[in-house]
Parts: structure tokens; C-alpha cells; sequence
């Protein structure tokens, strides 16, 4: 069996990206995108964890009985989180306070025991762990930019506090996009996310058809099909 | 055969949507006037300002929809929504929120959804709600009615708002502000209603508020005369709140806000005339329209009593338009010829 390494990241950057088309991990994608460097962390943590997670599951899919799967996919899934919460105990505590309850939780992310359960459990590790890392950072891109995006409106930053995760350099990172701004809370709120992810959701839908379009005009456009030509059909009729 | 005989033509003039919007904006007036009157040229300014941000951005996006300018222009539905916010914001509001209040109405609450008739919830509720959460501060200096102060209604000049308004709020101005009736009730510490009354120069100056409210009362009859709406879902508002006030108020009237008061100040009878019965968002049927307005009533008694905000009608209507399609899913009026009305789940077995 050969495997399309090319689609499988396709698929997890673009056509099946797990926030904008599979909807999954809405939890902390809705909750924890107030900031760039909460989306970026939560976004890091998420990956490692997926990637990981893909990769045992993968290494294992043989020796697990189809009726326990579940059970043992969250046990593994949960020893990974744990590993990645205490190492952000260890190296970034502040942001470990910051995301609080929100570590924890990757272990109920659906994106995770979605591509556990739907691709690590019937590929091989290589292709398992490429899933993981594509999909693990199409997350993650959606989580930054709608981070940047509220963020933008809601403080009139960039790049705030981005020290707590890269350390003393990132500490003039921030840049203020406009002095003296108000704040606008509704971004900052929950409801902000909610609006902001559906814009997302609409922009990769706009591009898409864009690109669709651009392809059909390239392809010599169908004559006339013959069969029939009634309009009210359900479907092919050959 | 005795047949009742009416002289030709049957057909009466056409009601069309521009000619309800008119009526509505000017069913408005009284109370524009009302609040001019007591709070001085602010919201006139507001009103004029929001209309000609709501009239461009409604242009923008039926452009960039492709639909025909001129004909959803015309129909003033645009303009009645910006009536609306300026109406139910507080008469000093700096420039920028109204500007961002109108572009959540006209472009998110309204042309997102698909213009005209196809929005699930108020486009003017909506913006309202969303600077209200956005921007407490400035959502809540409103100023004591200049009417009923010492200094009479020429404290401020229509060249004074304007610079207010659109210059920035100067240090000076913070003399005008105070709570609003609804405020100090819900935020008076241990106070009983009582000593609140005879504590507060807000709750002294409630006059002003009262008579905003009859003004719109006044605008509100004549809609109903001239039947834009029908009686239900302003009555349903009314008597459901006044029920749901007077039981606490009974009960316990240390401890709850009086039934005329729950009445007569805030936006009740703005929200129960002019917002509950937008004909798209709320429920359909006769019988929905009184649910419909039960609900809200309901829901405006308990968030100021017992919520965070102290006025409570814009969440209500909200709430009770998301609700809506519920309603009128269990409210199917029975149709001719059918022994049974085809509502609920049945119906659509």
C-alpha cells in the first residue's frame, strides 16, 4: 500500500483541517485564542501531543482489541498530555497559570481521538505521525490567527506577553497597533471567538470556491451532456 | 340573495415595506422629542449620525452582494434601525461607538444573514448588546435630565454636544453624567426600595423617565391604530412584566422595585412597542406573538432584578428572537378544513 504523503498534509493544513472544516476542539480553540501567545501555546502543546499520541497509537494498532480501543487510545492520549503539563509546569509556568485548566483538557480534545481513532489506528506509523504533525499545526494556524485577530481588536497588540514562552528575548516583541485603544471587549469575549472563527470559516470557504472556479475556467467547459435534460432530478441520470 | 354591495375598487393602497418603515421612524418622533426635551440635543445628533453611517454601510454591502442599490435603499429599513440605536443609547456617546454599534447592525446582524427579512435576531438589539458588553463605561454615562436640574436645559448647546460627541468626552462633562434610574436600583448596596427612593437624585429626577416612556407610549398607540402591529406582543410584554413586578412586589416591597416603575423606566415600552414587533424576528401566529411577548416580559423582570445589567430588554428580545422559530413551531394556528392545528413535532411527521 502506498501512501500519499502529499494529501495526508493537504489534508491536515487545508482540506480537512481539523478547526475550520472538521469543526473539532471548538473547547479551547473558543476559549484560549484571546492572545497570540495563548493560541501559540495551546497550538505547540496540541501538536506535540497529537503527533505523539498518532505515533504510539500507530505503533500499537495491531495489539489493541477493537473493543477496548477507546479506553486505551485516552490512556495514551492522557500520558502524553501529562508528560507535556509538566513540562510546562517546569519551563513556563506563568503561561502554565495562564491556560490553567485548558492543559488538562487536550486529553478530551476531539481532534485527538478523531485522528486517533479514524487514521492512527488503520496506517502506518509514518503516515500516522505525518497526520498528526499536519493536522496538529493546521490547528494551530487557525488558533494564531484567530489569537492575532482578537487580540488585534480586542487590546490593540500583537504579540503580547510573548516572553512567557520564548523567554527574555521575545520581551519587545509586543507591538501596539494603536496607542491609547479603548479595548473592545466583545473580542476579548467568548462570543468574539465564536464570531471570529465563523469569519475564518467563511474567508477558507471564499478561497476555496475562488480556487475551484479558477480550475473549472481552465478546463474546457462541457458542451451540452447528452441524456436527459430534465431539470428536476435527484441526482445522475446517465 | 342579500349580498352586501360596495362600490368598486376593492383594492386599497398597497402597503409597502418603505411605507411601514416611515410610519415607524415617525411613530418615533414623540419620544425623540421626549428625550431631546429632558437630555438635551445629544440623541437628535446620535440619530443623524447613526442614519448616515447605516444608509453608506448598507450601501457598501448590497454593492458588494450584487443586489439592486437603489431598491433596498429606498425602503428606509436601514434608517429605522439606526433610529433605533441612537434611540436606545445614552444621549453622549462618543462618535466611534455609535459608528461601531450601527456597522454590528447594518453589516453583521443585518447583511450577513442575507438583508432585509432574512435576520433571526434585531439588528438594532444586537448592536446594542454588543456595546453594551463592549464598552461598559461609556454605556452607562448617561446624564441626569437637564429639564429637572437647577441650571435648566441650557447647560449644554447643540455647539457643546457636537464637540462632546465627536471631539471627546472632556474632564468637564463628567459633571452631566449619572446612573440611571435602573442603575442605582439594581446597585444600591443595603438600602431598602424605599430609603433608595428617598436617598437618590436620580430616583428624585424619575419624572424625566417616565415621561420619555409615555412619549413612546404615545408613538406606540398609533402604530397599533394605524395596524403596523397587532396588540399582542406589546401587551403580552406589558401585563407579563407587570404581573411578574407586582407578585415580588407584594411579597416582599423592601426588597423589590414597584410594578409602575418596572413599567414606565428603561427601555420597557421602547422595547415592547417598537423592538419586540419587528415582524421578522419574533414569532408569527397571534397566539406565538403572546408567548413570544410572555417570555420577554419574563425575562426583563428577572435580568434586572437578579442579573448583572440593570437594564435587561435588549437581552430579553434577543433571548426571545432566538426562541422564536420554537414558538411558532408549537403555535401553528389551526387551518381551515383541519380538525386540529398542525402544530409541533407532529405536524412535521
Amino acid at each position: 500500500m502506498s501512501i500519499d504523503y502529499k494529501e495526508i498534509t493537504l489534508n491536515g493544513l487545508w482540506h480537512n483541517n481539523p478547526a475550520l472544516v472538521q469543526l473539532l476542539g471548538l473547547c479551547p480553540l473558543l476559549a484560549v485564542t484571546a492572545s497570540v501567545v495563548n493560541s501559540i501555546s495551546l497550538g505547540i502543546a496540541s501538536t506535540l501531543v497529537l503527533t505523539g499520541s498518532n505515533l504510539t497509537i500507530s505503533m500499537f494498532r495491531r495489539f489493541v482489541p477493537d473493543a477496548v480501543r477507546l479506553p486505551v487510545f485516552v490512556m495514551i492520549i492522557a500520558s502524553f498530555v501529562t508528560c507535556i503539563e509538566l513540562l510546562m509546569q517546569a519551563v513556563t509556568y506563568e503561561l502554565y497559570q495562564i491556560l490553567g485548566i485548558f492543559i488538562p483538557l487536550i486529553v478530551t480534545n476531539c481532534v485527538i481521538m478523531g485522528r486517533a481513532d479514524a487514521f492512527a489506528s488503520k496506517n502506518p506509523v509514518s503516515a500516522s505521525v505525518l497526520d498528526g504533525a499536519m493536522m496538529g499545526i493546521g490547528f494551530t494556524a487557525v488558533l494564531v490567527l484567530l489569537g492575532g485577530l482578537r487580540e488585534a481588536l480586542g487590546s490593540g497588540t500583537l504579540f503580547a506577553d510573548m516572553h512567557l514562552l520564548f523567554g527574555p528575548m521575545a520581551e519587545n516583541w509586543t507591538i501596539v497597533l494603536v496607542d491609547d485603544y479603548k479595548g473592545f471587549l466583545f473580542a476579548i469575549l467568548p462570543p468574539g471567538a465564536f464570531v471570529g472563527l465563523g469569519l475564518l470559516i467563511a474567508l477558507k470557504n471564499i478561497i476555496d470556491k475562488r480556487l475551484k472556479d479558477r480550475q473549472s475556467a481552465k478546463a474546457p467547459a462541457h458542451s451540452q451532456e447528452a441524456g436527459s435534460k430534465r431539470v428536476r432530478v435527484t441526482g445522475q441520470i446517465s | 340573495m342579500a349580498l352586501i354591495r360596495i362600490t368598486s375598487p376593492h383594492v386599497h393602497k398597497p402597503v409597502n415595506t418603505a411605507g411601514i418603515m416611515r410610519l415607524v421612524i415617525l411613530a418615533t418622533l414623540p419620544g425623540l422629542l421626549a428625550m431631546t426635551f429632558f437630555f438635551g440635543w445629544g440623541t437628535l445628533i446620535n440619530i443623524i449620525w447613526a442614519s448616515l453611517l447605516a444608509v453608506t454601510f448598507e450601501a457598501i454591502c448590497i454593492k458588494a452582494r450584487n443586489r439592486p442599490l437603489y431598491f433596498y435603499l429606498k425602503d428606509y429599513s436601514a434608517i429605522l434601525t439606526a433610529v433605533l440605536i441612537a434611540l436606545a443609547l445614552p444621549p453622549f456617546v462618543p462618535w466611534w461607538l455609535t459608528a461601531v454599534a450601527v456597522f454590528v447592525a447594518i453589516v453583521v446582524a443585518k447583511q450577513l444573514y442575507g438583508g432585509i427579512g432574512q435576520n433571526p435576531f434585531n439588528p438594532a438589539m444586537v448592536a446594542y448588546a454588543l456595546v453594551l458588553i463592549s464598552f461598559p463605561l461609556e454605556m452607562t454615562r448617561w446624564t441626569a435630565p437637564f429639564m429637572l436640574q437647577g441650571d435648566g436645559w441650557n447647560i449644554l448647546g447643540f455647539v457643546d454636544t457636537l464637540q462632546l460627541i465627536f471631539g471627546g468626552w472632556s474632564e468637564h462633562a463628567d459633571a452631566f453624567t449619572s446612573a440611571t434610574p435602573l442603575d442605582v436600583m439594581r446597585h444600591r448596596g443595603g438600602l431598602t426600595t424605599e430609603e433608595a427612593w428617598r436617598a437618590s437624585d436620580v430616583l428624585a429626577n424619575v419624572g424625566a423617565w417616565h415621561a420619555v416612556s409615555a412619549a413612546y407610549f404615545m408613538g406606540g398607540i398609533l402604530l397599533l391604530y394605524k395596524k403596523i402591529f397587532s396588540w399582542h406582543t406589546p401587551a403580552a410584554v406589558l401585563i407579563s412584566l407587570g404581573a411578574m413586578s407586582t407578585l415580588f412586589y407584594v411579597i416582599s416591597p423592601d426588597t423589590y422595585a414597584d410594578p409602575f416603575f418596572h413599567l414606565t423606566v428603561g427601555g420597557t415600552i421602547l422595547g415592547a412597542f417598537f423592538i419586540a414587533t419587528d415582524p421578522v424576528s419574533s414569532a408569527t401566529s397571534n397566539k406565538g406573538k403572546i408567548w413570544f411577548g410572555i417570555g420577554i416580559g419574563v425575562l426583563i423582570f428577572t435580568i434586572r432584578t437578579w442579573g448583572n445589567y440593570p437594564d435587561a430588554v435588549a437581552f430579553s428580545i434577543l433571548l426571545m428572537n432566538l426562541a422564536a422559530p420554537f414558538i411558532d413551531q408549537y403555535t401553528q394556528p389551526r387551518t381551515y378544513g383541519h380538525k386540529a392545528p398542525n402544530s409541533g413535532l407532529k405536524g412535521k411527521a
